[in-house]
């Protein structure tokens, strides 16, 4: 054996070792990649219509359609895919791939006019506009899907996370926390409100559905903040839009 | 079981009780302590803990004879983190639902001070098939404390047990609630954990005179 001691195979060694893992990983990764991409794509529909009720969910637990039929129910349902920017709205059957981090980032130069993917679908005779957020976590982004109706009722939610802590902010994705937004409204009248996860709101079984307030996680201060202020912020943005469906 | 001598039994068995990676050696508390919360999140951790533990024992031992021990550290880090990346990359290619459970866990895996602790006590030192028992035998003793924490903390602290509620509903009041009963919501937090911890380690040195230290 040679001698491992030596500054020289030192170098070597990590040289080789370097370059060994980098193939594989980078080899890995790309080779892999089309069909990563193609999951995040299927899950994103799969999202849109969990928001608006089409889901497979039972009693308890959170269920989307499968996903062999996700591309039939997702043309089924969603009537129409928008893209508005500033006063105008244009219609896009891509508009789901839009990228939020992406469009959030772009958005800090002032000069660029930020493009808001709005999603118009139908069930049972009800229009449902669904409204893509993005926001920060404790850990990581937080993302999720607004369902509202043509009143800015909420009718449907659905919340993800990258890393918020199990058991705790990452509760945010279960049925009993999101089945909670449904029927709160967002507008008071003419101002805009959001709704704000809420500690000691003393309303636990979320009977008052116009206090723009829903019970918030115990333990999750940080998760249930980011989430409130990522409701206003983004649901604020489609204000202008929204309200004209009122007219 | 011709495959498994007496030592190598004893590789297993140990740390599930004597020489219990959590307990006896202190390694992996941080997750042990941050993950609990949920009975399910303790199981998923405990059972990726167990792939990456066993293989990387092995790659590391075949590989101990040529590491040079000036970069060792490093070189584990790696073995660990490519390991990780890997089977995060195939689980979202092929198992994308369940890439998503596991993902907030990768990153813990990686610093999980079980993995390195092991690598460098046991693997850089002993052949690939000891190593791998090794490796399994530590992740099952780190699997059986992260299960009974998290078994008490989600119990205790949220009344459900795998998101199940076997204590009742808390906002109907119905089950033990209807007594007054209420969860404990300290048990949520990772202070708790810490001491379910301690509670654990203080029942296991009181049965066993053999692991208290002398002053």
């Amino acid at each position: 054996m040679a001698n491992t001691d030596k500054n020289s195979y030192t170098v070597l060694f990590a040289t080789g070792m370097v370059l060994i893992v980098g193939t594989i990983l980078a080899f890995l990764a790309s080779s892999l990649k089309e069909k990563i991409a193609e999951n995040k794509r299927i899950e994103k529909q799969q999202n849109i219509l969990y928001a608006m009720g089409v889901n497979d969910n039972d009693e308890t637990s959170v269920e989307f359609v499968s996903k062999d039929v996700v591309a039939d129910e997702f043309s089924k349902y969603i009537t129409k895919q928008l893209v508005i920017t500033g006063t105008d709205a244009v219609e896009d059957n891509n508009a789901y791939l839009i990228d939020l981090k992406k469009e959030t980032a772009l958005a800090k130069n002032p000069t660029y006019k930020r493009r808001l993917p709005l999603f118009i679908g139908s069930k049972d005779n009800t229009k449902f506009y669904v409204i893509p957020v993005r926001g920060k976590g404790l850990w990581d982004a937080i993302w999720g899907y607004i369902a509202v109706d043509s009143d800015l009722v909420v009718q449907g939610v659905y919340f993800d996370h990258k890393g918020e802590t199990p058991g705790l902010g990452s509760n945010i994705k279960e049925r009993f926390f999101m089945d909670d937004f449904k029927g709160e409204h967002i507008v008071d009248g003419d101002s805009f409100k959001g709704i704000t996860a809420a500690k000691g709101n003393s309303d636990p079984k979320n009977l008052n559905k116009t206090d723009f307030e829903v019970d918030a996680i115990a333990g999750a201060t940080i998760t249930g903040d980011g989430l409130s202020a990522m409701l206003k912020k983004d649901l604020k943005m489609y204000l202008p839009y929204l309200k004209t469906l009122k007219q | 079981m011709g495959l498994l001598s007496k030592k190598d039994v004893k590789l297993i068995t140990d740390p599930l009780a004597d020489n219990n990676p959590i307990t006896i050696q202190v390694l992996g508390i941080c997750s042990a302590l941050a993950i609990t919360a949920e009975l399910k999140a303790s199981i998923v951790m405990s059972i990726a803990v167990l792939f990456v533990l066993g293989v990387g024992n092995v790659v590391i031992s075949l590989m101990r004879n040529i590491i040079p021990s000036k970069i060792r550290i490093i070189v584990q880090l790696i073995v660990v983190a490519t390991l990780v990346i890997i089977v995060d990359l195939v689980l979202k290619a092929f198992a994308y639902e369940l890439s998503k459970t596991l993902s907030v866990f990768v990153g813990l895996i990686i610093t999980n001070c079980i993995i390195m602790g092991r690598f460098e006590a046991f693997a850089l030192a002993n052949g690939p098939w000891r190593s791998f028992l090794d490796g399994i035998g530590n992740s099952l003793g780190y699997a059986v404390i992260l299960i009974i924490v998290g078994f008490f903390r989600e119990l205790l602290g949220s009344g459900s047990l795998l998101g199940i509620k076997v204590l009742g509903d808390p906002i109907e009041k119905t089950g033990v609630y209807a007594f007054g009963y209420e969860n404990n919501g300290f048990m949520l937090l990772a202070p708790m954990a810490l001491i379910t911890v301690g509670i654990i380690i203080w029942v296991q040195r009181s049965r066993n005179e053999a692991l208290i230290e002398d002053n």
